[in-house]
């Protein structure tokens, strides 16, 4: 009885996990796990229809940018897909002094801090490399290479500690996303070594979405993923990942923990990437279309809006008015895609060294002048 | 004022001059507190900073260097020690694919001024992993700067001005010569100190230039004191900064004796030699007497122990280097 959680639903996979909103739109008031954490939420009607908001706008914006990729204006996109409550549930559990450390696919992570969304597309259309300022916006670059940005946050939240930030309901906390293909790596297990032993105020969110492109989690491991958690020496708990509603409430208490100096928790979402891993990926060719369809039927969006409509807390007019603004955030979004100016080629050499480099100075002087020795001629 | 102290001391000195000056800069990797390192280079810092400033980390070098990262976007400036050249693989990944390449992927808006020391070079009768010169893999890698001090008065200047800069800077300490000793003037205004990419002309003389780094300057040298015996006045060249490379320094003086010998313990294929050859053909073609000539290490595995004498660039092998120029 993984998580101690006793009345899980059908749903849920063998052990369970914090389920506070069903399929169905049924709402759970609390869960009591075995450790005695009792989790629930007290939302007004106004704050879940926000959630809904949320929900169906990042679901919006990527089905834009996926359609961008296809016209082939985007590069890649990695599409959130199925993974929008795991994404919005702990991006809104954030206090604005929280720091998110994200990998590539954390685009709803990114629109709960209130970033612009076309933020990270310069990366996915090959303007630039992303390019953002990760303290200004809480929200560091979209970090490739699988893992590694666990380390960073571990880094950060040793900086916190360092900095007198913990030990108070004001302090501040930092979450690493990353996903069940990350695990195996070793820069994971290492940050979970370094923030056990330096009670880092850590919440380490795995979205495990079942697929690390192809490879299923069988692949990755043999125990669930929130039970590694344990041998590093800290709380580890599963959530129903397509629950907007759990992954608030759990985020929610492990960042308070983190933030009152009671150390790191992860949180293993338990979601599915309904998309592809990439753009450049092609699911037909490792899971079958059954596996889809039933979890379809979990999907995160359609349990909030069963639940708003049973509780009278929205009806078809309030539906509509949510798809109209999310298309309309889309279209703008795609606008401004397509405005974005190519960069000029000698920005290349730019900001390789803060204080800069004879030898790129030098590269990019006759960069210029090879390019000059052109002008006037037909190339 | 100046004291004779090791270049091992010279680096503590600069250290704790390090952490005087910025309550931002942190030490952090394996036995830096307590034991101050294997090499006692960080001796007796965390008694007197900290344990929140001089961190013994757990036994993880990817670990080491990937919270470096997180520190340094927090504000910090973290100086990691790698215990041994042959340890730093595991961070590779993060020093190549994340320090080198933040400022890079940030457009300019994080800065990550990480320091990583790392002990490297032959000569001290080590078992495997604990002799190795991996410099050119980090001089090949845009975004990093690489330098090495030869000498207990660069070693306490230069460490000080790594720490300061804002680069990523990967900071080679020739081992074997921890225990040399020379002057150093201890708390000496830093403005006035060469700056940290600059070469140094380290023996003038007019017959051909020696180019070498860390711990093969001495041998340089010491080849230039032979030489002298036999007529022949070698220009040494003491390179510091590996990446970038001061260039107009090494063209200046090839330009002048038309001949030069790079020397360095790396493997040659691919080494710094390589290219330092390349670039000197390219820019000093009608003053060269002789091709550019290499005195480096082998292209094999660091050998066992008991053959490393063999291995490494000496005197007698520097010296038929330069014979061999004279030759042409």
């Amino acid at each position: 009885m993984a998580n101690g959680v006793s009345d899980v639903g059908a749903d849920a996979p063998a052990g369970g996990f914090v389920q506070l909103l069903t399929p169905d739109g049924e709402r759970r008031e609390s869960v009591t796990t075995a450790d005695g954490t009792t989790y629930s939420v007290d939302f007004t009607d106004e704050e879940y229809r926000g959630l809904y908001h949320d929900l169906v706008t990042v679901r919006r914006l990527d089905a834009e940018a996926t359609a961008l990729q296809r016209q082939g204006e985007l590069g890649i996109w990695a599409s959130l897909l199925g993974q929008e409550a795991a994404q919005v549930g702990s991006g809104r559990a954030l206090r604005p002094q929280d720091m998110a450390f994200p990998t590539y696919r954390e685009h709803g992570v990114l629109y709960t801090r209130g970033i612009d969304p076309i933020m990270p597309f310069g990366l996915f259309r090959g303007v630039d490399q992303g390019g953002w300022d990760a303290n200004e916006h809480r929200f560091n670059g979209y970090t490739i290479v699988i893992g590694s940005q666990t380390l960073h946050a571990t880094g950060y939240a040793m900086g916190v500690t360092m900095d007198g930030k913990t030990g108070t309901p004001d302090g501040e906390a930092v979450i690493a996303y990353f996903g069940d293909g990350a695990t195996s790596q070793g820069e994971v297990n290492e940050a979970f070594v370094w923030a056990g032993v330096f009670n880092a105020p850590m919440v380490f969110f795995c979205q495990n979405n079942q697929y690390a492109i192809s490879e299923p989690l069988e692949r990755q491991t043999r125990i669930p993923l929130y039970r590694r958690a344990a041998g590093f020496g800290f709380p580890g708990v599963r959530i129903d990942g397509n629950d907007v509603l759990a992954s608030y409430a759990v985020t929610r208490s492990a960042l308070d923990n983190a933030r009152n100096g009671q150390g790191p928790t992860l949180i293993e979402a338990y979601t599915y990437r309904m998309g592809a891993h990439t753009s450049s990926d092609d699911p037909t060719r490792y899971r079958i279309a059954s596996e889809v369809e039933s979890w379809k039927a979990k999907d995160p969006i359609s349990r909030l809006r069963a639940f708003l409509t049973k509780q009278q807390m929205a009806g078809d007019e309030f539906f509509a008015a949510v798809d109209e603004s999310a298309k309309t955030l889309a279209l703008d979004l795609r606008e401004r895609v397509l405005a974005m100016p190519d960069p000029q080629p000698v920005t290349m050499f730019d900001h390789v060294y803060p204080h800069g480099s004879p030898e790129v100075d030098a590269q990019r002087a006759r960069f210029a002048d090879y390019h000059a020795s052109f002008e006037g001629s037909d190339h | 004022m100046a004291e004779t102290i090791t270049l091992g001391k010279a680096l503590n000195h600069g250290l704790r001059r390090s952490l005087e000056e910025n309550d931002k800069v942190v030490i952090m990797g394996e036995d830096v507190g307590k034991l101050g390192g294997v090499f006692r280079i960080t001796d007796g810092l965390q008694k007197d900073f900290g344990e929140d400033r001089v961190i013994d980390t757990p036994l993880a070098e990817a670990g080491i260097i990937g919270t470096a990262v997180g520190l340094a976007i927090r504000g910090y400036r973290p100086v990691c020690e790698i215990q041994f050249d042959g340890f730093v693989f595991p961070a590779y990944n993060q020093i190549v694919a994340q320090v080198a390449k933040m400022f890079y992927r940030s457009k300019g808006n994080v800065r990550l001024p990480i320091v990583i020391r790392i002990p490297f070079g032959g000569g001290i009768g080590a078992v495997e992993h604990h002799s190795e010169s991996p410099e050119a893999y980090f001089a090949h890698t845009p975004g990093l700067k690489v330098v090495s001090c030869s000498n207990p008065s660069d070693a306490y200047t230069m460490i000080q001005q790594a720490i300061t800069s804002d680069d990523p800077v990967v900071f080679f300490e020739p081992k074997r010569r921890y225990w040399e000793k020379g002057d150093v003037e201890l708390g000496a205004d830093l403005s006035g100190a060469d700056p940290l990419h600059a070469a140094r002309v380290a023996r003038v003389g007019g017959d051909a230039t020696l180019i070498a780094y860390g711990p093969m300057v001495r041998t340089a040298l010491d080849a230039a004191t032979a030489a002298a015996e036999d007529g022949r006045n070698l220009e040494v060249i003491d390179l510091r900064s590996l990446s970038p490379v001061d260039y107009e320094t090494i063209y200046a003086s090839v330009r002048k004796t038309g001949r030069a010998v790079v020397v360095h313990e790396a493997p040659g294929n691919i080494g710094l030699g390589a290219e330092l050859a390349a670039r000197i053909s390219e820019q000093c073609f009608y003053s060269l007497e002789a091709p550019v000539l290499r005195v480096t290490g082998y292209d094999i595995p660091y050998p066992a122990a008991r053959m490393e004498e063999e291995y490494l660039p000496d005197l007698d092998r520097v010296l038929d280097a330069v014979d061999r120029s004279f030759g042409w």
